[in-house]
Protein backbone atom coordinates (compact mmCIF):
# COMPACT_ATOMS: atom_id res chain seq x y z
CA UNK A 1 0.00 0.00 0.00
CA UNK A 2 2.78 2.78 0.94
CA UNK A 3 6.20 2.87 -1.15
CA UNK A 4 8.39 3.60 1.72
CA UNK A 5 11.52 3.76 -0.91
CA UNK A 6 13.67 1.66 1.51
CA UNK A 7 13.23 2.90 4.72
CA UNK A 8 10.72 0.21 5.60
CA UNK A 9 13.61 -1.31 8.31
CA UNK A 10 14.54 2.34 9.84
CA UNK A 11 10.97 2.96 10.62
CA UNK A 12 10.72 -0.64 11.99
CA UNK A 13 13.99 0.09 14.30
CA UNK A 14 12.27 3.51 15.37
CA UNK A 15 9.06 1.35 16.08
CA UNK A 16 11.30 -0.79 18.01
CA UNK A 17 12.41 1.78 20.15
CA UNK A 18 8.94 3.35 21.08
CA UNK A 19 8.33 0.17 22.60
CA UNK A 20 10.99 -0.36 24.46
CA UNK A 21 10.50 3.50 25.69
CA UNK A 22 6.47 2.99 26.70
CA UNK A 23 7.93 -0.25 28.51
CA UNK A 24 10.53 1.49 30.36
CA UNK A 25 8.52 3.88 31.32
CA UNK A 26 5.25 2.43 32.09
CA UNK A 27 7.42 0.12 34.71
CA UNK A 28 9.17 3.75 36.65
CA UNK A 29 5.56 5.37 36.29
CA UNK A 30 4.10 2.22 37.95
CA UNK A 31 6.82 1.95 41.03
CA UNK A 32 6.16 5.63 41.36
CA UNK A 33 2.76 5.38 40.94
CA UNK A 34 2.02 2.95 44.21
CA UNK A 35 4.93 4.73 45.99
CA UNK A 36 3.11 7.74 45.73
CA UNK A 37 -0.65 5.91 45.90
CA UNK A 38 0.70 4.71 49.53
CA UNK A 39 2.61 8.12 50.65
CA UNK A 40 -0.95 9.52 50.04
CA UNK A 41 -2.96 7.03 52.16
CA UNK A 42 -0.20 6.66 54.98
CA UNK A 43 -0.49 8.77 58.13
CA UNK A 44 2.85 10.59 58.40
CA UNK A 45 2.36 14.39 57.04
CA UNK A 46 5.49 15.45 55.22
CA UNK A 47 4.83 11.88 53.04
CA UNK A 48 1.46 13.02 52.43
CA UNK A 49 2.01 16.72 51.73
CA UNK A 50 5.02 15.79 49.38
CA UNK A 51 2.97 13.11 47.16
CA UNK A 52 0.59 15.84 47.13
CA UNK A 53 2.87 18.45 45.92
CA UNK A 54 3.78 16.19 43.19
CA UNK A 55 0.91 15.34 41.87
CA UNK A 56 -0.39 18.60 41.94
CA UNK A 57 2.71 19.75 40.21
CA UNK A 58 2.71 17.26 37.58
CA UNK A 59 -0.97 17.82 36.44
CA UNK A 60 -0.28 21.38 35.74
CA UNK A 61 2.85 21.12 33.56
CA UNK A 62 2.79 20.28 30.06
CA UNK A 63 4.63 17.27 29.57
CA UNK A 64 6.70 18.69 26.82
CA UNK A 65 7.99 21.67 29.06
CA UNK A 66 8.91 19.21 31.75
CA UNK A 67 10.65 17.02 29.33
CA UNK A 68 12.94 19.69 28.02
CA UNK A 69 13.16 20.84 32.07
CA UNK A 70 14.98 17.02 32.68
CA UNK A 71 16.65 17.20 29.12
CA UNK A 72 18.62 20.54 29.22
CA UNK A 73 18.12 21.27 32.71
CA UNK A 74 19.41 18.08 33.74
CA UNK A 75 22.59 18.66 31.69
CA UNK A 76 23.63 21.48 33.25
CA UNK A 77 23.08 20.46 36.66
CA UNK A 78 25.05 16.93 35.51
CA UNK A 79 27.75 19.68 34.35
CA UNK A 80 27.78 21.46 37.94
CA UNK A 81 28.25 18.51 39.56
CA UNK A 82 30.29 16.96 37.55
CA UNK A 83 33.46 19.23 38.37
CA UNK A 84 32.68 19.03 42.16
CA UNK A 85 33.11 15.23 42.35
CA UNK A 86 36.65 16.29 40.20
CA UNK A 87 35.24 14.65 36.90
CA UNK A 88 36.53 17.38 34.20
CA UNK A 89 35.22 16.05 31.05
CA UNK A 90 31.71 17.01 29.87
CA UNK A 91 28.75 14.81 30.57
CA UNK A 92 25.96 13.89 27.86
CA UNK A 93 22.79 13.09 28.90
CA UNK A 94 21.50 10.45 26.89
CA UNK A 95 17.91 10.64 25.41
CA UNK A 96 16.59 7.92 26.21
CA UNK A 97 17.42 7.99 30.12
CA UNK A 98 16.06 11.85 29.87
CA UNK A 99 12.76 10.08 28.03
CA UNK A 100 12.17 7.23 29.94
CA UNK A 101 12.72 8.76 33.05
CA UNK A 102 10.03 12.21 32.23
CA UNK A 103 7.52 10.30 30.80
CA UNK A 104 7.95 7.72 33.88
CA UNK A 105 7.99 10.49 35.91
CA UNK A 106 5.21 12.02 34.60
CA UNK A 107 2.69 9.07 34.91
CA UNK A 108 3.89 8.26 38.18
CA UNK A 109 1.54 11.18 39.17
CA UNK A 110 -1.69 10.04 36.97
CA UNK A 111 -1.13 6.44 38.15
CA UNK A 112 -0.82 7.48 41.91
CA UNK A 113 -4.30 8.48 41.84
CA UNK A 114 -5.66 5.74 39.63
CA UNK A 115 -3.68 2.95 42.03
CA UNK A 116 -5.28 5.34 45.25
CA UNK A 117 -8.87 4.74 44.30
CA UNK A 118 -8.28 1.01 43.71
CA UNK A 119 -6.40 1.18 47.29
CA UNK A 120 -9.17 2.39 49.12
CA UNK A 121 -11.93 0.10 46.76
CA UNK A 122 -10.19 -2.99 48.41
CA UNK A 123 -12.35 -3.80 51.94
CA UNK A 124 -10.40 -2.65 55.23
CA UNK A 125 -11.79 -6.06 56.49
CA UNK A 126 -9.30 -8.17 54.58
CA UNK A 127 -6.33 -6.01 55.21
CA UNK A 128 -7.37 -6.43 58.92
CA UNK A 129 -7.54 -9.72 58.42
CA UNK A 130 -4.61 -10.20 57.11
CA UNK A 131 -2.88 -8.36 60.36
CA UNK A 132 -4.96 -10.65 62.53
CA UNK A 133 -3.19 -13.32 60.80
CA UNK A 134 0.08 -12.08 62.06
CA UNK A 135 1.36 -11.46 58.71
CA UNK A 136 3.43 -7.91 58.00
CA UNK A 137 2.69 -4.79 56.44
CA UNK A 138 4.70 -5.95 53.52
CA UNK A 139 2.94 -9.69 53.30
CA UNK A 140 -0.59 -7.83 53.37
CA UNK A 141 0.25 -5.61 50.66
CA UNK A 142 1.56 -8.03 48.15
CA UNK A 143 -0.95 -11.35 49.18
CA UNK A 144 -3.97 -9.10 50.28
CA UNK A 145 -4.11 -5.75 48.90
CA UNK A 146 -2.22 -6.11 45.34
CA UNK A 147 -4.43 -9.44 44.09
CA UNK A 148 -7.50 -7.09 44.98
CA UNK A 149 -6.31 -4.24 44.23
CA UNK A 150 -5.28 -4.37 40.44
CA UNK A 151 -9.38 -5.24 39.25
CA UNK A 152 -10.15 -1.66 40.43
CA UNK A 153 -6.86 -0.37 39.00
CA UNK A 154 -7.06 -1.67 35.48
CA UNK A 155 -9.80 0.76 33.77
CA UNK A 156 -7.33 3.94 35.22
CA UNK A 157 -4.36 2.35 34.12
CA UNK A 158 -5.65 1.10 31.04
CA UNK A 159 -6.58 4.80 29.80
CA UNK A 160 -3.10 6.04 31.25
CA UNK A 161 -0.94 3.78 29.63
CA UNK A 162 -3.36 4.63 25.95
CA UNK A 163 -2.13 8.20 26.60
CA UNK A 164 1.73 7.38 27.64
CA UNK A 165 1.83 5.78 24.75
CA UNK A 166 0.62 8.77 22.81
CA UNK A 167 3.07 10.86 24.56
CA UNK A 168 6.17 8.97 23.66
CA UNK A 169 6.32 10.80 19.87
CA UNK A 170 7.17 13.62 22.31
CA UNK A 171 11.36 12.10 22.78
CA UNK A 172 11.59 12.72 19.18
CA UNK A 173 11.98 16.42 20.29
CA UNK A 174 14.43 16.01 22.23
CA UNK A 175 16.11 13.92 19.41
CA UNK A 176 15.74 10.17 19.93
CA UNK A 177 15.28 7.97 17.41
CA UNK A 178 12.21 6.82 18.16
CA UNK A 179 9.46 6.11 15.02
CA UNK A 180 8.40 9.47 14.87
CA UNK A 181 11.98 10.74 14.46
CA UNK A 182 12.52 8.24 11.98
CA UNK A 183 9.60 9.17 9.72
CA UNK A 184 10.77 12.80 10.08
CA UNK A 185 14.35 11.87 8.53
CA UNK A 186 12.61 9.89 5.65
CA UNK A 187 10.43 12.38 4.70
CA UNK A 188 13.23 14.64 4.40
CA UNK A 189 14.92 12.47 2.41
CA UNK A 190 12.06 11.16 0.27
CA UNK A 191 9.95 14.47 0.30
CA UNK A 192 6.42 12.56 1.00
CA UNK A 193 5.99 13.89 4.46
CA UNK A 194 2.22 13.01 4.38
CA UNK A 195 3.02 8.80 3.08
CA UNK A 196 5.47 8.35 6.12
CA UNK A 197 3.73 10.08 8.78
CA UNK A 198 0.56 8.33 8.04
CA UNK A 199 2.59 4.82 8.09
CA UNK A 200 3.83 6.29 12.13
CA UNK A 201 -0.33 7.00 12.70
CA UNK A 202 -1.35 3.45 11.49
CA UNK A 203 1.62 2.31 13.56
CA UNK A 204 0.26 4.05 16.81
CA UNK A 205 -3.36 2.84 15.67
CA UNK A 206 -1.95 -0.58 15.63
CA UNK A 207 0.07 -0.35 19.41
CA UNK A 208 -3.33 1.14 20.84
CA UNK A 209 -6.00 -1.57 19.33
CA UNK A 210 -3.23 -4.35 20.55
CA UNK A 211 -3.25 -2.95 23.87
CA UNK A 212 -6.75 -2.37 24.15
CA UNK A 213 -7.11 -5.86 23.43
CA UNK A 214 -4.99 -6.96 25.83
CA UNK A 215 -6.67 -4.46 28.71
CA UNK A 216 -9.77 -6.20 28.02
CA UNK A 217 -8.57 -9.67 28.66
CA UNK A 218 -6.91 -8.83 31.73
CA UNK A 219 -10.04 -6.79 32.91
CA UNK A 220 -11.77 -10.62 32.24
CA UNK A 221 -8.98 -12.13 33.96
CA UNK A 222 -8.79 -10.41 37.38
CA UNK A 223 -12.89 -10.16 37.69
CA UNK A 224 -13.79 -14.05 37.47
CA UNK A 225 -14.69 -14.23 40.96
CA UNK A 226 -16.78 -11.37 40.65
CA UNK A 227 -20.50 -12.03 39.96
CA UNK A 228 -22.21 -9.69 37.25
CA UNK A 229 -25.96 -9.02 37.14
CA UNK B 1 18.79 31.32 39.51
CA UNK B 2 18.88 34.61 37.22
CA UNK B 3 15.86 36.42 37.85
CA UNK B 4 17.37 39.36 35.38
CA UNK B 5 16.71 36.84 32.59
CA UNK B 6 12.92 36.01 33.59
CA UNK B 7 11.96 39.67 34.00
CA UNK B 8 14.29 41.03 30.83
CA UNK B 9 12.25 38.54 28.82
CA UNK B 10 8.98 38.85 30.01
CA UNK B 11 7.94 40.51 27.21
CA UNK B 12 8.37 37.39 25.31
CA UNK B 13 6.63 35.28 27.29
CA UNK B 14 3.25 37.29 27.23
CA UNK B 15 3.58 37.72 23.61
CA UNK B 16 3.88 33.20 24.44
CA UNK B 17 0.70 33.68 26.83
CA UNK B 18 -1.20 35.22 24.18
CA UNK B 19 -0.95 32.98 21.52
CA UNK B 20 -1.33 29.97 23.63
CA UNK B 21 -4.74 31.38 24.99
CA UNK B 22 -5.70 32.60 21.42
CA UNK B 23 -4.76 28.91 19.85
CA UNK B 24 -6.45 26.77 23.09
CA UNK B 25 -9.85 28.88 22.99
CA UNK B 26 -10.34 28.71 19.55
CA UNK B 27 -10.11 25.44 19.07
CA UNK B 28 -11.77 24.63 22.01
CA UNK B 29 -14.32 26.88 20.94
CA UNK B 30 -14.51 25.09 17.20
CA UNK B 31 -13.92 21.55 18.10
CA UNK B 32 -17.54 21.96 21.00
CA UNK B 33 -19.60 23.49 18.53
CA UNK B 34 -18.75 20.49 16.04
CA UNK B 35 -19.11 18.04 18.40
CA UNK B 36 -22.12 18.38 19.82
CA UNK B 37 -23.82 17.51 16.32
CA UNK B 38 -21.51 15.04 15.91
CA UNK B 39 -22.25 13.07 19.24
CA UNK B 40 -26.26 13.30 18.21
CA UNK B 41 -25.44 11.94 15.20
CA UNK B 42 -23.63 9.38 16.17
CA UNK B 43 -25.88 8.13 19.18
CA UNK B 44 -29.52 8.53 17.33
CA UNK B 45 -28.20 7.10 13.72
CA UNK B 46 -28.27 3.67 12.94
CA UNK B 47 -27.46 4.70 9.15
CA UNK B 48 -23.32 3.18 9.42
CA UNK B 49 -23.14 5.27 6.16
CA UNK B 50 -23.21 7.88 8.69
CA UNK B 51 -22.23 6.87 11.85
CA UNK B 52 -19.42 4.61 10.30
CA UNK B 53 -16.77 7.97 9.35
CA UNK B 54 -17.42 9.75 12.04
CA UNK B 55 -16.20 6.82 14.22
CA UNK B 56 -13.42 6.48 12.13
CA UNK B 57 -13.02 10.19 12.02
CA UNK B 58 -12.99 9.62 16.34
CA UNK B 59 -10.75 6.41 16.38
CA UNK B 60 -7.91 8.25 14.09
CA UNK B 61 -7.50 11.15 16.57
CA UNK B 62 -7.51 9.79 19.67
CA UNK B 63 -5.54 6.40 18.97
CA UNK B 64 -2.83 8.78 17.33
CA UNK B 65 -0.40 11.40 18.77
CA UNK B 66 -1.41 14.93 18.53
CA UNK B 67 2.38 15.83 17.77
CA UNK B 68 2.04 12.98 14.28
CA UNK B 69 -1.26 14.46 13.22
CA UNK B 70 0.34 18.14 13.63
CA UNK B 71 3.45 17.12 11.66
CA UNK B 72 0.70 15.53 9.15
CA UNK B 73 -1.30 18.66 8.43
CA UNK B 74 1.91 21.11 8.28
CA UNK B 75 4.10 18.53 6.83
CA UNK B 76 2.43 16.21 4.93
CA UNK B 77 -0.36 17.97 3.19
CA UNK B 78 2.70 20.05 1.23
CA UNK B 79 2.90 16.49 -0.76
CA UNK B 80 -0.10 17.21 -2.45
CA UNK B 81 0.25 19.08 -5.79
CA UNK B 82 -3.25 19.93 -6.75
CA UNK B 83 -3.80 21.34 -2.82
CA UNK B 84 -0.36 23.27 -3.23
CA UNK B 85 -1.89 25.12 -6.55
CA UNK B 86 -5.60 25.68 -5.08
CA UNK B 87 -6.33 28.48 -2.87
CA UNK B 88 -6.74 26.85 0.33
CA UNK B 89 -2.86 26.51 0.03
CA UNK B 90 -2.64 30.02 1.85
CA UNK B 91 -3.88 28.93 4.92
CA UNK B 92 -2.19 25.22 4.89
CA UNK B 93 1.08 26.85 4.33
CA UNK B 94 1.32 28.67 7.61
CA UNK B 95 2.45 27.02 11.09
CA UNK B 96 -0.40 29.09 12.83
CA UNK B 97 -3.22 27.80 10.53
CA UNK B 98 -2.05 24.10 10.58
CA UNK B 99 -1.56 24.04 14.71
CA UNK B 100 -5.02 25.67 15.19
CA UNK B 101 -6.74 23.15 12.64
CA UNK B 102 -4.85 20.42 14.36
CA UNK B 103 -5.83 20.68 17.79
CA UNK B 104 -9.25 21.65 16.44
CA UNK B 105 -9.74 18.16 14.87
CA UNK B 106 -8.22 16.15 17.64
CA UNK B 107 -10.43 18.24 21.01
CA UNK B 108 -13.78 18.05 18.89
CA UNK B 109 -12.69 14.29 18.49
CA UNK B 110 -12.20 13.62 22.28
CA UNK B 111 -14.92 16.28 22.73
CA UNK B 112 -17.42 14.35 20.84
CA UNK B 113 -17.00 10.75 22.52
CA UNK B 114 -17.22 12.87 26.13
CA UNK B 115 -20.83 14.17 24.94
CA UNK B 116 -21.37 10.94 23.62
CA UNK B 117 -21.26 9.29 26.41
CA UNK B 118 -23.40 11.85 28.61
CA UNK B 119 -25.81 11.80 25.79
CA UNK B 120 -26.01 7.70 26.09
CA UNK B 121 -26.44 8.00 29.89
CA UNK B 122 -29.54 9.92 30.13
CA UNK B 123 -32.19 8.79 32.32
CA UNK B 124 -34.70 6.94 30.45
CA UNK B 125 -37.69 8.18 32.16
CA UNK B 126 -36.67 12.25 31.00
CA UNK B 127 -37.13 11.11 27.41
CA UNK B 128 -39.57 9.31 27.94
CA UNK B 129 -41.29 12.18 29.50
CA UNK B 130 -40.58 14.46 26.54
CA UNK B 131 -42.03 12.26 23.96
CA UNK B 132 -45.07 11.77 26.19
CA UNK B 133 -45.14 16.03 26.24
CA UNK B 134 -45.08 15.38 22.44
CA UNK B 135 -41.77 16.90 21.59
CA UNK B 136 -40.04 16.41 18.29
CA UNK B 137 -36.37 14.91 18.10
CA UNK B 138 -34.87 18.18 17.88
CA UNK B 139 -36.90 19.61 20.55
CA UNK B 140 -36.21 16.91 22.96
CA UNK B 141 -32.45 17.28 22.00
CA UNK B 142 -32.40 20.56 22.40
CA UNK B 143 -34.87 21.54 26.05
CA UNK B 144 -34.28 18.11 27.71
CA UNK B 145 -31.03 15.71 26.71
CA UNK B 146 -28.54 18.29 25.92
CA UNK B 147 -28.95 20.69 28.89
CA UNK B 148 -28.67 17.39 31.18
CA UNK B 149 -25.70 15.97 28.92
CA UNK B 150 -23.82 18.81 29.52
CA UNK B 151 -24.07 19.23 33.21
CA UNK B 152 -23.02 15.29 33.17
CA UNK B 153 -19.83 16.23 30.92
CA UNK B 154 -18.70 18.67 32.46
CA UNK B 155 -16.08 17.13 35.10
CA UNK B 156 -14.55 15.31 31.55
CA UNK B 157 -15.28 18.09 29.45
CA UNK B 158 -12.84 20.37 32.28
CA UNK B 159 -10.29 17.09 31.86
CA UNK B 160 -9.91 17.96 28.02
CA UNK B 161 -9.50 21.64 28.32
CA UNK B 162 -6.53 21.57 30.68
CA UNK B 163 -5.58 18.45 28.41
CA UNK B 164 -5.72 20.82 25.48
CA UNK B 165 -3.92 23.48 27.07
CA UNK B 166 -0.96 21.02 27.60
CA UNK B 167 -1.18 19.54 24.17
CA UNK B 168 -0.52 23.62 22.81
CA UNK B 169 2.68 23.43 24.19
CA UNK B 170 3.37 21.24 20.61
CA UNK B 171 2.73 24.25 18.39
CA UNK B 172 6.40 25.65 19.32
CA UNK B 173 7.70 22.31 17.55
CA UNK B 174 5.95 24.37 14.26
CA UNK B 175 7.63 27.81 15.04
CA UNK B 176 5.04 29.04 16.51
CA UNK B 177 5.61 31.43 19.46
CA UNK B 178 3.94 30.39 22.34
CA UNK B 179 4.18 30.34 26.07
CA UNK B 180 6.74 26.91 25.55
CA UNK B 181 8.17 28.66 22.46
CA UNK B 182 8.98 31.68 24.13
CA UNK B 183 10.91 29.17 26.66
CA UNK B 184 12.95 27.80 23.77
CA UNK B 185 13.94 30.91 22.70
CA UNK B 186 14.76 31.91 25.96
CA UNK B 187 16.69 29.25 26.77
CA UNK B 188 18.89 29.18 23.16
CA UNK B 189 19.77 32.49 24.03
CA UNK B 190 20.78 32.62 27.26
CA UNK B 191 21.85 28.75 27.88
CA UNK B 192 20.02 28.83 30.93
CA UNK B 193 17.23 26.11 30.97
CA UNK B 194 15.92 26.38 35.07
CA UNK B 195 14.76 29.94 34.24
CA UNK B 196 13.31 29.92 30.70
CA UNK B 197 11.16 26.24 31.14
CA UNK B 198 10.60 26.57 34.87
CA UNK B 199 9.12 30.22 33.96
CA UNK B 200 6.97 28.65 31.36
CA UNK B 201 5.85 26.02 33.80
CA UNK B 202 4.54 28.80 36.18
CA UNK B 203 2.70 30.29 33.60
CA UNK B 204 0.65 27.19 32.78
CA UNK B 205 0.45 26.06 36.12
CA UNK B 206 -1.34 29.26 37.02
CA UNK B 207 -3.89 29.26 33.46
CA UNK B 208 -4.53 25.56 34.69
CA UNK B 209 -5.44 26.54 38.32
CA UNK B 210 -7.87 29.51 37.08
CA UNK B 211 -9.34 27.05 34.50
CA UNK B 212 -10.05 24.64 37.73
CA UNK B 213 -11.88 27.39 39.69
CA UNK B 214 -13.57 28.50 36.91
CA UNK B 215 -15.19 25.45 36.18
CA UNK B 216 -15.72 24.77 39.95
CA UNK B 217 -18.10 27.75 39.98
CA UNK B 218 -19.72 26.64 37.09
CA UNK B 219 -20.35 23.28 38.41
CA UNK B 220 -21.85 24.78 41.28
CA UNK B 221 -24.00 27.07 39.23
CA UNK B 222 -25.08 24.15 37.02
CA UNK B 223 -26.47 22.16 39.66
CA UNK B 224 -28.41 24.80 41.48
CA UNK B 225 -31.33 22.31 41.15
CA UNK B 226 -30.13 19.74 42.68
CA UNK B 227 -28.80 21.12 46.04
CA UNK B 228 -30.48 21.21 49.24
CA UNK B 229 -30.44 24.88 51.21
Amino acid sequence: MFNLQGYGPSILQGTILTIELCLASLLIAMVLGILCALAKLSNYRALKLSAQIYTTMIRGIPELILMLLIYFGGQVLINQIGPALGYDGYIDINPFVAGVSTIGFIFGAYLAETFRGAILAVPNGQLEAGYAYGMSGFKVFTRILLPQMIRHAIPGFGNNWLVLMKTTALVSIIGLNDMVRMASLAAGATRMPFTFYMVIAINYLILTSISILILNWLNKKYSVGILKD
Amino acid sequence: MDFSIIFGNLDIYLEGLKNTLILVSISLFIGLILAVPLAAVLQTSKNILISGPIRAFIYFFRGTPLLVQMFLIYYGLGQFEPLKTSFLWIFFKEAYFCALFAFTLNTCAYTTEIIRGAIENTPHGEIEAAKAAGMSTFLRFRRIILPSAFRRALPSYSNEIIFMLHSSSLASVITIVDITGAARIVNSRFYSPYEAFLTAAIFYMAITFLIIWLIKKLEFKWSAHLRRE
